[in-house]
């Protein structure tokens, strides 16, 4: 294998190299026809990480030399990152990267030609592995989120760096909001700073997606790609699904292409909703017409091999039981348009709670930001079948 | 004694004089051999020559030639004391560590001689600072004895080029190779750490390179010992 990356796109490599590094500790490096791959998965398998870099994108590429077997080795993420470490310096003196393998040695050699006719090499020792692969089509995702990066970026960037999980979903008036996600302590008497983000549906350029679905993920893991796809000035597409399925983020250009995927929160991680303040501003929402789930095949998410990974998603639909949605019927009174609080749905207080008499307030996915009896975006017809990761199942 | 209670000397008294415009062009060089905590003061008619040692084994030598004061005196033949590198610096930069520009800080350091505190006028924009920091016993420093005509090879490089390359140094390696040779490559830094080994090469036609004088190949190997004082990188 060799590649030969040139100029500003060294850089671009190794802001792609500091955002898998957010993900694992360890990166799957494989040259493909179509491109070199670069992978990582974190240690609990909630999240999978993936880029890939088109021929194009490198002044030579070469995925196998003929006569070798086709490589597919996997690097300490430290290792690789301490090539790529100081992207300024990337910027300022580093002219051309080659990544080789050395057979002789095995080792992989990154070698970095910089200015004044400097040279860095480092050879660096890997271990052969199988491909690492988790099976996802973002096609098979009711909901779509499309926006560029920097919209993103300005959404996040009031949620505290140490925040480690943030809800998306959307809201009234079909805006998307982002709130800070925190597990609810029974015995927590501070209550933290909760955040909120609504941005309107203007500002995407694709949003396919019913009001009152949301998923909660991982935010550190999100930023990863985000500031990549920002340094890189690419729109980001959210692919998502019912609450504990995995969500697809891309990005793409000519070039290259990025894909984390990572667990979501089920209805069933998430603690019940603690019967506070809050419930005064429970609102009905109109009833979601029921789509019909995805069905995704378990086996979708089935590796190669018992050495590489899967993505341990829980995806528990609806088990709690057979509980019958409260059916709500629109009021003619909360048709009422909101009057578009830029951050806060709560604010329109002034709606009548109407909750259905004699149902208890589902204890669902936390409904705080919707205000509403959130009615789970799936048919209710009977138990629905509990599709449960087996993650014990995993080598 | 409380060192309020001293009497002003006397300009006689003093056996080390030094006035210098601005006194960064002392404190940038004090602080490149800042790696412990005290230091050896040696004056002679020719200038100041600062030395830093740790565990007998490593040495850094600033010098600061007596052309570079506006004003320098030394009443013996030399004057030598142990003082204090951190106050020092601490002091120097008293009126601040970021330059204003067109701003510059004055100083005048006195030294009486044996027992006597180390003093720093300093002045900047009329406010005036006196410093005193007590002086000790100089320590014997070693003599590594550097004969010019032992040495093999020479190379004379930009800084500019090698502080980057030392800042991403693996520091996971035992030692820092550091090998000099009239053929490829002519100068290379290696080091052996736990990624791999990685190899820094600078050719002897490089900008960087200011002189190449070369007789032999040669390898060097340094062991880094784990120092505090090194960042993690």
């Amino acid at each position: 294998m060799k590649c030969l990356v040139t100029g500003s796109n060294v850089k671009v490599l190794g802001k792609a190299v500091h955002s898998l590094s957010r993900i694992g500790d360890e990166l799957y490096l494989e040259p493909l026809e179509d491109g070199l791959s670069l992978r990582t998965v974190n240690s609990s398998r909630s999240a999978y990480a993936c880029f890939l870099f088109a021929p194009l994108f490198f002044q030579q590429y070469q995925a196998a030399t003929p006569g070798q077997d086709q490589l597919r080795c996997k690097i300490l993420m430290k290792s690789f990152l301490s090539v790529f470490r100081s992207l300024a310096m990337l910027e300022k003196t580093v002219e051309k990267c080659c990544i080789s393998l050395n057979d002789r040695s095995s080792r992989l050699v990154v070698q970095l030609h910089c200015k004044y006719g400097v040279r860095k090499t480092h050879n660096l020792s890997f271990q052969d592995c199988e491909s690492l692969q988790a099976i996802f089509d973002p096609a098979l995702c009711p909901h779509v989120l499309r926006a560029p990066a920097r919209v993103l970026v300005e959404a996040v960037l009031p949620f505290p760096p140490a925040l480690a999980e943030v809800t998306l979903g959307i809201g009234r008036g079909r805006r998307v909001i982002l709130r800070s996600y925190q597990e609810e302590e029974a015995d927590s008497a501070i209550k933290a700073m909760v955040t909120e983000m609504s941005i309107g549906e203007e500002d995407f350029q694709q949003l396919q997606a019913q009001e009152g679905v949301a998923i909660t993920f991982c935010l550190k893991e999100f930023r990863g790609l985000l500031s990549f796809a920002e340094s890189a000035n690419l729109s980001l597409s959210i692919h998502f699904d019912a609450p504990g399925r995995p969500a697809i983020f891309a990005i793409e250009d000519s070039l290259l292409d990025g894909h984390f995927v990572l667990a979501t929160l089920s209805e069933l991680d998430s603690h019940p909703q603690t019967l506070h303040a809050q419930e005064e501003f429970q609102r009905p929402e109109p009833q979601l017409q029921a789509h019909s789930t995805p069905h995704v095949d378990l086996d979708d998410f089935a590796v190669d091999d018992m050495d590489s990974y899967m993505i341990a998603m829980e995806t528990t639909m609806g088990s709690e039981g057979s509980r019958a949605l409260p059916s709500i019927s629109l009021s003619p009174g909360l048709q009422r348009p909101c009057s578009s609080s830029p951050h806060s749905e709560e604010e329109d207080d002034d709606m009548e709670p109407s909750t259905v008499p004699g149902t208890p307030p589902p204890k669902k996915f936390r409904s705080l930001f919707f205000g509403s009896i959130l009615a789970p975006a799936h048919s209710p017809q009977g138990p629905s079948p509990v599709l449960a990761e087996d993650s014990e199942g995993e080598g | 004694m409380p060192l309020l209670t001293q009497r002003i000397p006397d300009e006689n008294d003093y056996c080390l004089v030094a006035s210098l415009d601005n006194v960064r062009n002392l404190s940038t060089i004090l602080k490149a051999i800042h790696f412990r905590e005290h230091a050896t003061c040696f004056a002679t008619k020719n200038g100041i020559k600062v030395t830093v040692e740790n565990a007998k084994c490593v040495q850094a030598n600033a010098f600061i030639q007596a052309g570079i004061f506006q004003e320098f005196r030394v009443r013996e033949e030399s004057v030598t004391f142990r003082i204090n590198l951190t106050v020092l610096l601490d002091c120097l930069s008293i009126f601040g560590s970021s330059p204003v520009p067109g701003t510059f800080t004055a100083l005048r350091m006195c030294y009486q001689g044996y027992g006597y505190p180390l003093m720093l006028f300093l002045e900047e924009g009329g406010v005036v600072t006196v410093c005193k920091i007590n002086t000790q016993e100089p320590e014997e420093t070693l003599d590594f004895d550097f004969c010019s005509t032992n040495v093999i090879n020479k190379i004379i490089l930009q800084s500019e080029g090698l502080r980057e390359a030392f800042s991403e140094l693996d520091m996971t390696s035992e030692v820092l190779q550091i090998t000099m040779s009239p053929d490829k490559p002519y100068f290379r830094l290696s080091t052996f750490g736990n990624a791999g080994s990685s190899h820094l090469d600078y050719p002897k036609d490089s900008d960087l390179m200011e002189s190449f004088h070369y007789g032999q190949i040669c390898f060097v190997e340094y062991y880094c010992c784990p120092d505090e004082e090194v960042p993690d990188s």
